[in-house]
């Protein structure tokens, strides 16, 4: 598939717009369904479509394995550590109100930043997934 | 601030440590932070012992959201003894894992096994600690998923026939707990295990909640094991790396056991488990069955550590037996038992742990002659095994006398002596161990076998002379036991 | 005829009855493992009906505070759903690491094959 015109140019094309449809879904998980797992897995779809067409190595270089595997743990720390920040706050694990003076801006930066990174570990996760299935056996 | 969020760092210390040890990437480097988080975890536990035996339950709101809309982290004396005894083991244990991990997983793998460690420790003490009821759901399957990938980072390549049985076994057990789940959510409208029980009166039609309690009791017990729902646990527990069957089978099973508790006496309450259907009566009939048939078939095992394994899905039996007989007594023997054979196991396996280190395997001919060529193990393996067997004087022997007097309670002469008979089974299985290593030639590679290095004896006899402190000093567990099962009997929330 | 109403009424139980038991006979009744892990999914899955069908009111919105509506469905469910989801394809995609290790170390997987290897090993 390498060689095929067509579907170079095609993937090329439509790879920022799968991102960006991620994105929209990340964001507006805020208002209307979506969220931070959706998103995540259309993002890693993005890697993967990549991969299909260009090969595994060609994506391998752009989304190197060891940054997947550190990316995992980062999402779960960014969860987790707005837990402790509130924790630190003065309220109990999770409590976005206490984020900010004014606990709806809070609850609206808490949800924001552990949606981002639920994004980022189900993205790492899910192209770690393929990674690993993709890359057996040759 | 920190006295007041004790409940959620609990919790949130071992997930943080494992992402530290996923991140770390080097063996020495996630042993080293999975050991500083194993022994603050218990630190944890023991302030909030004191706080529920000093002022009541601790109720904690995570985020903010009040119980019962939202989740609930709740300790009262029961979950603190779990919590209490689960990270203990942790904490015991962990020294233990560094040489036994390096000689058996490969290097590139080790900081990830640290990390599963921790997360199948945060799932246990999640389970522990939870008011939710789905809660409990999910931190089961954090701690079984991080479980099958543990036993299939094991040597043989059994392993992984054994981690993917689990997995099956394992996935159907929890989707039973989340149908029950969904039934009760659905005739009570809530998942606060507090609520549901307050709630449960009031429902108009009981028939769902039998067959909720159905799916929860079948659910649970694949999950620990009882008898005729344990062909996983042999396998798993025979090629898993020895540390982590040493650690599940002191914890894993004890948790689920917690969770069985919680449901049969604080949610639903005795007199609906009990009172209605033969449940008493299945339960006892199971676990006889369990201490006669897996001590029998234990009696025939080559593998030591498949051996120790029956022995385990028996002991299940004696916990589960307490429950069936439902009276203060019989639950204090359960609940003491939870712990007694927690320390037990754990020793035995540690033992062996330090066998397989310098043999490389635990057949029973590689026990030849062990006895003069290492002494201290050995040693330690005998009395873990006395108190398998339940002589007097260590833990395995406090727990079949409350066992036993709970059976003449109800008048039934009968069981006591099926508890002495089956406990007899135990000594012909630990006995050929025995025999094997003291009165037989060493050959071999047994020639050269010394005792396990000093980082892994320290833990393993700290969990012997465990056995026989908790077989003399029994104020600490049967005392606290005995509290928590009148708590439960008299419905005190 | 009362009892036949009540047997259609309850017609989402009835399909959730249906794909649970099929799941499970294709898990207990396979020796494929791949196809035992497709048992183990549809298995999983009923449970979501058995979740999701209730939160539903017919007419209900969404739970957004508004002067319009007063019906609501309930959105607990699908919480607790989406959750459920993520422990599912942890699960499957755990279970099918292995299937792939156990064909690398076994060069089958099928069961029974394995099983007999297992014996010579």
């Amino acid at each position: 598939m390498k060689f095929d015109t067509i579907l170079r140019v095609g993937t090329k094309l439509l790879l920022p717009f799968i991102l960006v449809f991620g994105l929209y879904v990340q964001f507006h998980g805020d208002y209307g369904p979506g969220g931070g797992f959706q998103a995540g897995v259309i993002a890693a779809a993005m890697v993967i479509f990549y991969a299909i067409t260009f090969g595994l190595d060609a994506a391998k270089r752009a989304m190197p394995p060891i940054l997947v595997e550190t990316l995992i743990g980062l999402g779960v720390l960014l969860y987790t550590g707005v837990g402790v920040v509130s924790m630190l706050k003065g309220g109990e694990f999770l409590n976005y109100s206490v984020l900010e003076h004014d606990p709806v801006a809070g609850q609206h930066i808490g949800i924001l930043l552990v949606e981002l990174g639920v994004l980022i570990t189900v993205f790492a996760t899910m192209t770690a997934i393929f990674y690993s299935f993709a890359g057996r056996g040759r | 601030m920190i006295s007041g969020n004790l409940p959620a760092l609990q919790v949130v210390l071992p997930l943080f440590g494992a992402i530290l040890c996923a991140l770390a990437r080097r063996g020495w480097l996630a042993w080293f932070i999975a050991l500083v988080v194993s022994w603050i975890v218990p630190v944890i536990a023991v302030g909030m012992i004191l706080q529920v035996l000093d002022s009541g339950p601790i109720s904690y709101a995570m985020g903010g959201w009040t119980p019962p809309i939202g989740i609930e982290y709740r300790v009262d004396l029961l979950n603190a003894f779990v919590l209490l005894l689960i990270s203990a083991v942790g904490a015991v244990m962990l020294p233990y894992a560094n040489l036994s991990v390096q000689s058996e997983i490969d290097e590139d793998k080790q900081a990830w096994f640290y990390a599963l460690y921790l997360l199948c420790l945060t799932g246990m003490l999640g389970i522990a600690i939870t008011g939710d009821a789905f809660n409990a759901f999910v931190f089961l399957e954090v701690s079984s998923l991080s479980t099958y990938a543990m036993i299939a980072l094991g040597k043989d390549r059994r392993a992984l026939l054994a981690a993917y049985q689990y997995l099956i076994m394992g996935t159907i057990g929890a989707t039973f707990y989340v149908i029950a789940i969904g039934i009760l959510y659905s005739m009570t409208g809530t998942l606060n295990m507090v609520d549901m029980s307050n709630r449960l009166g009031d429902v108009a039609t009981v028939r769902p909640l039998f067959a909720a309690l159905a799916f929860l009791t079948v659910g649970i017990s694949l999950k620990f094991a009882l008898f005729p729902l344990h062909s996983w646990l042999p396998n798993a527990y025979a090629y898993a790396p020895t540390f982590a069957t040493a650690f599940l089978a002191a914890t894993a099973t004890k948790a689920a056991v917690y969770l069985m508790l919680r449901f049969f006496f604080a949610v639903y309450g005795v007199a609906i488990v009990f009172g209605i259907h033969p449940v008493s009566e299945i339960l006892i009939v199971l676990s006889i069955l369990a201490m006669f048939a897996a001590s029998i078939v234990a009696v025939f095992q080559d593998n030591i550590k498949r051996m120790l394994a029956y022995s385990s899905v028996a002991q299940i039996g004696y916990i589960t037996l307490g429950f069936g007989l439902a009276n203060a007594q019989g639950l204090t023997g359960a609940i003491v038992h939870l712990a007694n054979h927690a320390v037990t196991k754990g020793a035995l396996f540690l033992a062996v742990g330090g066998i397989v280190y310098r043999m490389g395997a635990a057949r029973l001919e590689d026990f030849k002659g062990i006895g003069r060529q290492m002494p201290l193990t050995m040693a330690g393996f005998t009395i873990a095994g006395l108190s398998i067997i339940g002589v007097p004087g260590t833990a395995g022997f406090v727990s079949k006398w409350y066992l036993a007097i709970a059976a003449l309670e109800q008048g039934w002469g009968w069981l006591v002596i099926l508890l002495v008979l089956s406990s007899l089974i135990s000594v012909i299985y630990i006995g050929r161990v025995v025999e094997m290593a003291y009165f037989r030639e060493p050959e071999g590679k047994a020639l050269e076998a010394r005792d396990m290095p000093l980082s892994m004896m320290i833990p393993a006899w700290v969990m012997i002379l465990g056995t026989i402190y908790f077989g003399v000093e029994t104020s600490w567990t049967a005392g606290i036991a005995a509290q928590i099962a009148n708590d439960l009997l008299a419905g005190v929330q | 005829m009362a009892a036949f109403q009540e047997l259609v009424q309850h017609y989402n139980s009835w399909i959730a009855i249906f794909l649970m038991v099929s799941g499970l006979y294709i898990v207990v009744a396979r020796g494929n493992m791949v196809k035992k892990l497709v048992g183990l999914g549809l298995f999983q899955t009923s449970v979501y009906l058995i979740y999701l069908s209730p939160g539903k009111i017919i007419g209900g919105t969404p739970p957004i505070l508004s002067d319009q509506y007063t019906v609501y469905s309930n959105p607990l469910p699908h919480v607790l759903i989406l959750t459920a989801i993520v422990v599912g394809v942890a699960t499957l995609a755990l279970g099918l690491a292995l299937v792939v290790r156990i064909n690398e170390a076994f060069g089958s997987i099928e069961e029974d094959e394995i099983f007999e290897k297992d014996v010579e090993a």
